[in-house]
């Protein structure tokens, strides 16, 4: 959507496309609770995740479902010490605020799958932009798209997901 | 939980089992605590009816990935390992809508060691809604020996 980056950006803003922002750790180990928890949410029976003989023989032992890396670096909605809500994709935020655009909406959301994660897991979450789009008039408003990812490596330095989200971010016209 | 599908038995223009749950207002919280998603209109009625114009509390995006999930390994069996993922949002998922998923396979590769990948096109509706379109792409055995879940490095290129 945004694969060519306008040349009407601020500086700053422009200077983030390819690099890496936000580095950061999961703040506990990876645990089957949640993914317990998951499974019966969607009523999903598959038995890599409820029985160990058949976690043990077909994966190795214990993982979590691909779909739930996002889960991981999630914030707490609440942690000692905080006084505001901590957001997940600060970068898409960055980009709102930047660019004077205070509405915005997700259009595509791809994901990659790498190495399975594994119980016990330490994920480290890294966002990079790849690209701005020109001003562009659309039927919620004027803005702008961006592309950006957000790269999930385990604690050996293994991929695990790559998240690719499409934004849009606008003023009502 | 089907048997473990294998790639032979694909074939591209193939529907997938339809599947239909009814969706209740536990469904939507349970699944937004469990993908720790906090936002007030997967749980709060009045947020979202009064502040987000929204008809009741909605579901999730991150637990309606888990869903397609799901419905993908159903079919495939524990031994299929999804690859990759994308999704297009286009309306909400409410209490008291029956979601449908609907999947066809738009194309079959075959894989290394002895596997292989089905491209999937799935549409989750509710009644006349289309909610999300759905693209996956998920690793399956060719031989009853193989395993997905195994494949490493340069042999994982989904």
């Amino acid at each position: 959507m945004a694969n060519e980056s306008a040349t009407d950006l601020p500086a700053e803003v422009q200077s983030w496309i390819g690099q890496e922002r936000y580095t950061e750790q999961t703040s506990f180990p990876i645990e089957m609770g949640y993914v317990l928890t998951t499974m019966s949410a969607t009523q999903n029976g598959n038995p890599i995740y409820w029985e160990e003989k058949a976690a043990k023989e077909i994966t190795g032992g214990w993982i979590t479902p691909p779909t739930m890396v996002s889960v991981w670096f999630r914030p707490h909605d609440w942690s000692p010490g905080r006084t505001e809500p901590a957001v997940p994709l600060q970068l898409h935020f960055d980009l709102k605020a930047k660019l004077g655009l205070p509405e915005a909406v997700m259009s595509d959301n791809t994901i990659v799958f790498g190495e399975p994660i594994r119980p016990g897991d330490r994920l480290t979450t890294t966002q990079i932009l790849y690209s701005v789009s020109p001003l562009k008039k659309t039927k919620l408003g004027t803005g702008r798209f961006w592309d950006f990812g957000v790269r999930v490596v385990n604690q050996k330095g293994e991929l695990c997901a790559e998240e690719r989200y499409t934004g849009f971010g606008y003023n009502r016209d | 939980m089907a048997a473990n599908l294998m790639l032979g038995d694909v074939k591209e223009g193939q529907d997938l089992p339809v599947l239909e749950k009814l969706v209740k207002p536990v469904t939507v919280v349970l699944g937004a605590m469990a993908s720790r998603d906090w936002r007030p209109q997967h749980h709060d009625y009045q947020f979202a009816v009064n502040n987000n114009g929204l008809q009741d509390i909605i579901m999730n995006t991150p637990n309606l990935a888990a869903w397609f999930e799901r419905y993908l390994t159903d079919w495939t069996g524990p031994k299929g390992r999804l690859g990759r993922i994308k999704f297009r949002m286009k309306d909400s998922v409410y209490p008291g809508d029956t979601m449908q998923f609907a999947g066809k396979v738009t194309g079959v590769a075959r894989g290394a060691k002895s596997t292989g990948w089905v491209d999937v096109k799935i549409e989750l509706t509710a009644g006349p809604k289309g909610c999300v379109s759905c693209e996956a792409r998920i690793c399956v055995p060719e031989t009853p020996d193989a395993n997905p879940w195994k494949l490493k490095g340069d042999d994982w290129k989904p």
